[in-house]
């Protein structure tokens, strides 16, 4: 079964180095980069359903035995967050068909797409932190140079905020990882969750635990550290917004989740208790940084800030059910944020503009839009029947479980926020008259700038991942049922250990 | 040795941190180059200093030489030199184009995308 | 570009380029060679590779440089990276984990049996992507 492990990271491998020597030939390129993310998501899946079936899939690189090697493995909940990719992924690609501009289609857009992705599934699959370190700089690279591409002015500005941030926060993970190999002598996350877990300086394990806390918190974005990121997403196309929002901050959060599961379990009553602190204020920040906002993509990036604090909410619960509710919204945010960003460039399109206060009139001439706007953003503010809805009660029955009524009633009053703030692009965008200016181009026909069989790619990601968000919320059983098994996979931590060192310990 | 190390490590930080917070990008992306060095000394001395023989299996024999030293931490830091050096090209290009877009080396004047 | 009619570039730093370049490749493919049970390997013969070229660039121009690689760049990248995938998918191929190290016997006439392994394959491929990478950075930055 180890080709199917390998797989993630070998297609976008493939993809890119053949996109590559198809450099200048963007009919090729293309079709290449769609057949690349297509495949990513048809190994995803399969990797998903035996992981599902048989339990956590393991293989040595190189055949070099753990804790030696560098250990490729996948529990469900990475498994599913390779699935999440390779949605993404190829709703991506498909949307960027049509609307990416051939001066950055001719620049490398597409051998950087599957660079990136490449780097994400990486991320999700290593055994080892070094490497983690390793597949997070291949993405980070990767995401550098899609956020420069093109060079306009206010990306660079982003750019410089972005780059400076993440090199930071890499830095202080290289840090992290030096002081933990000195203190426990390996790598491999499983020998290192044994052996922190016998180390008898437990003082020393906390603060490297608030080391890594930093380190992937800013790659996460949680308060206080998320500033970049409303700074930066906004600015580049929206294609490559979109992947951004869905994924980057995602691996952040698995990382957090992954190492304050295995590793960093000794003394939770500090640890897990700071970071259900940090969550609440992320969700609240996020949210009234939401509500301030004007422009689609600000605001929509204040939002990813508020759902990584509900995110850090179930681990911070650390209850199989807490974690499960982590996992389901992981689910649920990834889908219903990419879902929105990929409609912000429709908007876009129609009303030549990102700022809400120039939007308007568009229920008026495109009720389908409006739809596939309020399934996910309702969704977001976690009504029924989508997906965000059962994710949300998941989270809050955690919490009452463990008596956190203070996180219960943060949790309720932001989600009422969230909806302020869909309340706010609803009314901006779609209910009110256009203003003026616009008032000629809404409706007019051939508003998206592209027709006939154009319209494909870009209609059916958006459709495609609002309808998801609706069909997970009835699915939301059969969701929740894979959502505990990671949850519990997460919790005992033991089957995972196991699953890496064989019978050696 | 390690106390040496310690107090050069603490001054690369200490520059490196008080470089990144001057205004001029191009002491921003030092500053980061810094705190990158600083990091790599910091594997290495964290990993344990020792005075042994390089960690290679001389041709015939089936283990090194003994005391050898700990190949894993060189490696770490060479695989994070490699990165670095891919990252600081990056940078300098970036840094470069920021200047010709925006027309200042000056951090202040770029806060149109926080507005 | 430096003009024809502003000579920077010293007559001895030229002519010695001729010589250098030459020996600098060759000791790349050394290290590149030799790296299999010693100190060297790919990634510093392709460093001592892509040097050689930046070095002609600074003595001559980029242009010459590109002409004297005769690819682009960036195809070295590609097909180092194919390359190097390459040797990782014989393992898996073979039914191994992957990356493992695969080996082979292959008689070469006069030379007597040699052995090939999948991380000689590796290791041109990353031979070829550091010199790729390397021209790719070097030589956009002097081009502009």
């Amino acid at each position: 079964m180890n080709v199917l492990l390998i797989l993630p990271m070998l297609i976008p491998l493939l993809t890119a180095s053949l996109a590559l020597l198809a450099w200048n030939h963007p009919r090729l390129q293309r079709g290449l980069s769609v057949f690349g993310a297509a495949s990513l998501l048809g190994a995803a899946i399969a990797l998903l359903t035996v992981v599902w079936s048989d339990g956590i899939q393991v293989t040595q690189g190189g055949n070099w035995p753990a804790p030696f090697g560098i250990t490729i493995i996948s529990d469900l909940f990475s498994a599913i967050m390779v699935g999440l990719t390779g949605i993404i992924g190829l709703s991506v690609v498909l949307y960027s068909l049509v609307s990416i501009d051939p001066a950055r289609e001719s620049f490398g857009f597409h051998p950087l797409i599957h660079v990136l992705l490449m780097g994400v599934c990486g991320a999700f699959l290593t055994g080892d932190i070094f490497n983690l370190y390793v597949w997070f700089e291949v993405l980070l690279i990767a995401s550098f140079v899609l956020l420069a591409l093109g060079g306009e002015r206010a990306q660079m500005e982003g750019a410089i905020k972005y780059v400076t941030l993440n090199l930071l926060s890499s830095a202080i993970f290289l840090a992290a990882i030096g002081l933990l190999y000195g203190e426990a002598g390996t790598l491999n996350m499983a020998d290192l969750a044994i052996r922190l877990g016998n180390s008898d300086r437990q003082g020393l394990t906390t603060a490297l635990a608030m080391l890594f806390l930093v380190a992937f918190g800013i790659k996460a974005a949680i308060f206080p550290l998320f500033f970049w990121l409303p700074a930066s997403y906004h600015t580049p196309p929206v294609v490559i917004s979109t992947i951004f929002a869905a994924l980057l901050t995602k691996v952040g959060v698995y990382s957090l989740i992954r190492v304050f599961t295995l590793m960093f379990t000794q003394d939770t009553a500090l640890t897990h208790t700071l970071i259900l602190v940090i969550a609440g204020f992320t969700m609240v920040t996020g949210v009234l940084g939401a509500i301030a906002q004007v422009e689609f993509r600000r605001l929509l990036s204040f939002l990813i800030v508020c759902e990584i604090g509900f995110l850090l909410m179930g681990l911070g619960i650390f209850t199989p059910l807490g974690l499960a509710g982590s996992v389901f919204f992981m689910i649920h945010a990834i889908i219903s944020m990419s879902a929105l960003f990929l409609l912000s460039g429709l908007t876009e399109r129609i009303c030549h503009t990102f700022n809400l206060k120039q939007m308007g009139g568009l229920y008026h001439s495109y009720p389908a839009l409006a739809v596939l706007f309020l399934v996910p953003a309702l969704g977001l503010a976690g009504l029924p029947p989508m997906a965000g809805f059962f994710a949300k009660v998941t989270l809050l029955q955690a919490a009452i479980e463990v008596e956190s009524y203070t996180i219960v009633i943060v949790a309720l009053v932001v989600s009422l926020l969230v909806l302020v703030a869909i309340a706010r692009v609803w009314n901006e965008a779609f209910w009110k008259n256009p203003p003026d200016d616009i008032a000629g181009l809404v409706g007019r026909p051939g508003a998206l700038q592209v027709s006939g069989a154009r319209l494909i790619p870009l209609l059916l990601p958006v459709v495609t991942l609002a309808s998801l968000t609706l069909i997970m919320g009835i699915a939301a059983e059969a969701i929740l049922a894979i959502a505990m098994d990671a949850g519990e996979q997460l919790m005992n931590p033991s089957g995972y250990i196991q699953a890496v060192l064989g019978g050696q310990q | 040795m390690d106390t040496i190390l310690a107090f050069v490590i603490g001054g690369l930080y200490a520059a490196g941190i008080y470089l990144i917070l001057r205004r001029s990008i191009v002491k921003l992306i030092i500053g980061l180059a810094l705190l990158g060095q600083a990091a790599n000394l910091l594997i290495f001395t964290a990993a344990g200093l020792t005075r042994a023989q390089p960690p290679i299996v001389a041709e015939g024999s089936e283990v090194p030489i003994n005391p050898s030293a700990d190949p894993l931490p060189q490696a770490l830091i060479l695989t994070a030199i490699v990165i670095s050096f891919g990252v600081l090209a990056f940078t300098t290009v970036l840094v470069k184009r920021v200047y010709q877009t925006v027309g200042t080396d000056d951090l202040d004047d770029m806060k149109a995308t926080d507005r | 570009m430096v003009p024809e009619t502003t000579p920077i570039v010293s007559l001895i730093l030229r002519t010695a380029t001729r010589y250098v370049f030459a020996v600098m490749l060759l000791l790349s493919i050394f290290l590149l060679l030799r790296g299999h049970n010693e100190p060297g390997g790919g990634f510093i013969g392709g460093l001592v590779a892509g040097i050689a070229f930046v070095l002609y660039a600074i003595a001559f121009d980029v242009e010459s440089a590109r002409t004297l690689l005769r690819i682009e760049p960036r195809v070295l990248v590609g097909s180092g990276l194919l390359m190097a995938a390459f040797a990782g998918i014989i393992a898996l191929a073979l039914g191994d984990p992957f990356l493992t190290g695969e080996w082979a016997t292959i008689p070469i006439p006069l030379l007597g049996d040699t052995y090939l392994g999948t991380p000689f394959i590796f290791d041109v491929g990353v031979y070829l992507v550091v010199i790729g990478i390397t021209l790719v950075i070097v030589l956009t930055l002097a081009e502009e």
